[in-house]
């Protein structure tokens, strides 16, 4: 079993990314888990066609710590496994403590045993590592492989970089390594060719470049995601594409995560300049 | 040997604190809110953080501490203590029935970052909060300052919740009690009437934690200030607060708020300090100093003459709180004892200045403030050079036995020993309680440890 956290800034693509990754991976036969870590619990709404999912902190507010798998785990597109951390309402509680909580219950209610024989987990984690909580999906023993999405925008490039600093520190005592960026174009001039070398600098790959499509959009306001619903069209490939460069990838390092000077630099020689 | 990791080669510490000299925000919190007539005091945390406060508090005085909590679960840490401090508040309400919570918070809560306002304002919205009945709150989180803090904190809730203005001043001093023994504050009180001075004192709990066995259990005992009179602080002509790391907030917010002007003297202990503290009373209150007091600071004067010879340059280590050890120092000092090593885990300038001004004359006297002011370290001192006597709460004991060294218990806590909250150590009387407690612990170890040919009858 291969488990894989996603991050990337807020509102980069990381879910939608992540959705339509794992049905290419359902297409290839994977059996796959998807763990959203996001309070808003949207994680997963395009593989079940709706928030139909009752998260695990609210079933554990609601119902106390006696709660079985069935309660929270949903069978979504493909035979995926979709969970839903769920969280506080926004400005109280603590959200971090929420995705520790979360996982922890997961784990102890058997939702990686081997008799599930899952083939990937996927956590979809809330933007940036702002806090301890949210590092949980990365710490010794959980995800061993992160795939940061990020685009040629500045935020997103410097989100991606402070994420490299987080899996450099847990890289070093446990086993969590980054197997590459994937790039969600925002139709930045030299987009590609940037994050190709922003990758290089950091040690890394970019695994994939997907192209910006309206399909996307079409696709999400039906509940979907690309190859469920328009299974034929040209970027349901990219995702089948990147599916399967994830499935295929080896390369898993310990990033070393640019000082503000080469970052800003990178993006003079490649951005703004041209 | 109990302490034989302790050496006398000191090393630099950075990060490390070693037997802390001070104990958690909370257990300040909640000893003041006791201070207060009817008032339950809430923890706002897990179960653990309650139990272990309430614990704490009877160990040392011997007295059923009651105190509810929020009982946070691993729920409550996610998605916030709203719910349960509401629930909290109207279980109380229908089964104890106070007539005051005084909520306050604890790690978890403060790092989730439950706004405290806001919830009790959530409570009186749901109706939780019966007609006359009140629920105050303060902000004690315990990686910041001390229990010294904590009951700043509390006791400037008081103020901010009760204390009013009214446009008719009344001739009343508020005596604003800093931590110390309820029968430090019921000796407080007994001065100023004997004084004639109208005053009124909080917290106070004298009849609290001292209250008398008469076979009922009492949920709320009959002492504490009550909230007319807490209300009233606001009329008052003047406000004297007794040590100014607990009670100095609260004095400067009554100014604020309702134009009491106040002077922070240091709480009367020992010979100085309660001259200066009948000195502001008799001013502010504007009565003269009858010669009952007079002839007790007399009494006072007449044990230390008459025993100056064993107090005479006896070195001493102390340990424990600001506002207790600069009184007590200065104190040791008029009876010309030599304070030589003092350390108290509450962090905060105004100890080193005034300790610096009253031991200047003691040039090879060590002091220290804050974190790494620790039991530890004073331990290294007196392993560097001895003294003659130790000074402070029961984690002491452990050195005394160890250094063979006598031992006056006083401070916050004392687990060990009894009648430390009946035997005031404030004002002329509870000074010369002080300097007994001292000459016997000195002369009972001499009487111990001396040899044949030394020991005498008459000392």
């Amino acid at each position: 079993m291969r488990k894989i956290a996603i991050y990337g800034k807020g509102g980069i693509g990381k879910s939608t990314t992540t959705q339509n990754t794992v049905a290419g991976l359902a297409e290839l036969g994977k059996n796959v888990m998807v763990v959203g870590c996001d309070p808003k619990a949207d994680s997963t709404r395009l593989l079940l066609g709706g928030l139909a999912q009752k998260t695990v902190l609210d079933t554990l507010r609601d119902e106390g710590e006696d709660i079985d798998l069935d309660d929270v785990l949903k069978k979504g597109f493909g035979n995926t496994s979709c969970v839903e951390s769920g969280g506080p309402e926004p400005g109280v509680g603590c959200a971090g403590r929420g995705i520790i909580t979360s996982i922890n219950l997961l784990e102890q209610l058997g939702a990686y045993d081997d008799d599930k024989q899952l083939d990937y987990v996927f956590y979809d984690v809330l933007g940036d590592v702002v806090c301890g909580g949210f590092a949980m999906p990365i710490r010794d023993g959980k995800a061993q492989e992160v795939y940061i999405v990020c685009s040629g925008e500045m935020m997103a490039m410097y989100a991606a970089n402070n994420i490299c600093k987080s899996i450099a520190k847990f890289g070093k005592v446990g086993d969590v390594r980054l197997g590459g960026l994937i790039c969600n174009s925002r139709k930045v001039d030299n987009e590609a060719n940037m994050i190709e070398e922003f990758a290089k600098q950091l040690g890394t790959q970019m695994i994939h470049f997907v192209p910006r499509d309206n399909m996307v959009q079409h696709a999400e306001i039906n509940r979907k995601t690309v190859i469920d619903h328009a299974p034929a069209h040209p970027q349901a490939d990219e995702y089948r594409a990147l599916a399967k460069k994830i499935n295929d990838n080896t390369m898993h390092v310990i990033p070393n995560p640019l000082s503000i000077e080469k970052l800003e630099k990178l993006l003079i020689d490649f951005g703004i300049m041209n | 040997m109990l302490l034989r990791h302790t050496t006398p080669k000191e090393i630099d510490r950075q990060a490390l604190t070693i037997n802390p000299a001070k104990t958690c925000q909370p257990i300040g919190a909640m000893y003041a809110a006791l201070g207060l007539h009817g008032c339950l005091p809430h923890s706002h945390g897990s179960q653990g953080c309650c139990s272990y406060h309430r614990s704490a508090l009877t160990r040392h005085f011997k007295e059923p501490v009651m105190a509810a909590t929020s009982s946070f679960s691993e729920g409550s840490s996610v998605f916030g203590g709203s719910a349960n401090l509401v629930q909290a508040i109207d279980t109380i309400f229908t089964v104890y029935n106070p007539d005051i919570i005084a909520a306050h918070t604890t790690c978890l809560s403060e790092t989730i970052g439950d706004d405290m306002t806001q919830i009790v304002s959530k409570a009186h919205e749901d109706g939780v909060v019966p007609e006359g009945k009140h629920v105050i709150y303060c902000n004690t989180p315990s990686y910041v300052g001390t229990h010294v803090t904590g009951y700043a904190n509390q006791v400037t809730a008081f103020v901010k919740f009760f204390s009013k203005a009214t446009p008719k001043k009344r001739n009343v001093v508020n005596l604003v009690a800093g931590w110390m023994e309820p029968a430090d504050m019921r000796e407080i009180k007994r001065m100023a009437n004997v004084l004639e001075a109208r005053t009124i004192m909080f917290p106070d709990m004298s009849d609290v934690l001292d209250a008398p066995l008469d076979g009922k259990h009492h949920m709320y005992p009959k002492g504490g200030t009550t909230i007319p009179d807490m209300v009233a602080t606001g009329d008052s002509k003047f406000s004297i607060g007794l040590g100014k790391y607990t009670t100095e907030d609260a004095c400067i917010l009554l100014d604020n708020k309702c134009k009491v002007k106040f002077e922070v003297v240091d709480i009367p202990i020992g010979l100085k300090a309660t001259d200066r503290f009948i000195t502001s009373l008799s001013r502010h209150a504007n009565v003269p100093v009858p010669d009952a007091i007079t002839d007790e600071r007399g009494r006072l004067i007449d044990f230390i003459a008459d025993n100056h010879g064993h107090f005479y340059g006896k070195r001493v280590a102390l340990w424990g709180d600001p506002d207790t050890l600069i009184p007590l120092c200065e104190f040791l000092v008029s009876m010309d004892m030599r304070p030589v090593y003092i350390v108290t885990g509450t962090p905060g300038k105004p100890f080193d200045e005034r300790m610096a001004a009253i031991l200047k004359d003691i040039p090879e006297v060590k002091f220290m403030s804050g974190e790494r002011a620790d039991m530890f370290r004073m331990h290294q001192w007196i392993k560097q050079e001895g003294v003659d006597l130790l000074i402070g709460n029961t984690y002491g004991k452990y050195i005394a036995r160890d250094e063979n060294t006598p031992f006056v218990r006083l401070g916050f806590p004392i687990a060990d020993r009894a009648g430390h909250n009946f035997n005031p150590k404030t004002g002329y009387v509870g000074a010369t309680n002080l300097a007994i407690d001292i000459l016997n612990a000195l002369l009972d170890h001499r009487d111990r440890t001396c040899a044949e040919e030394k020991f005498e009858f008459q000392l």
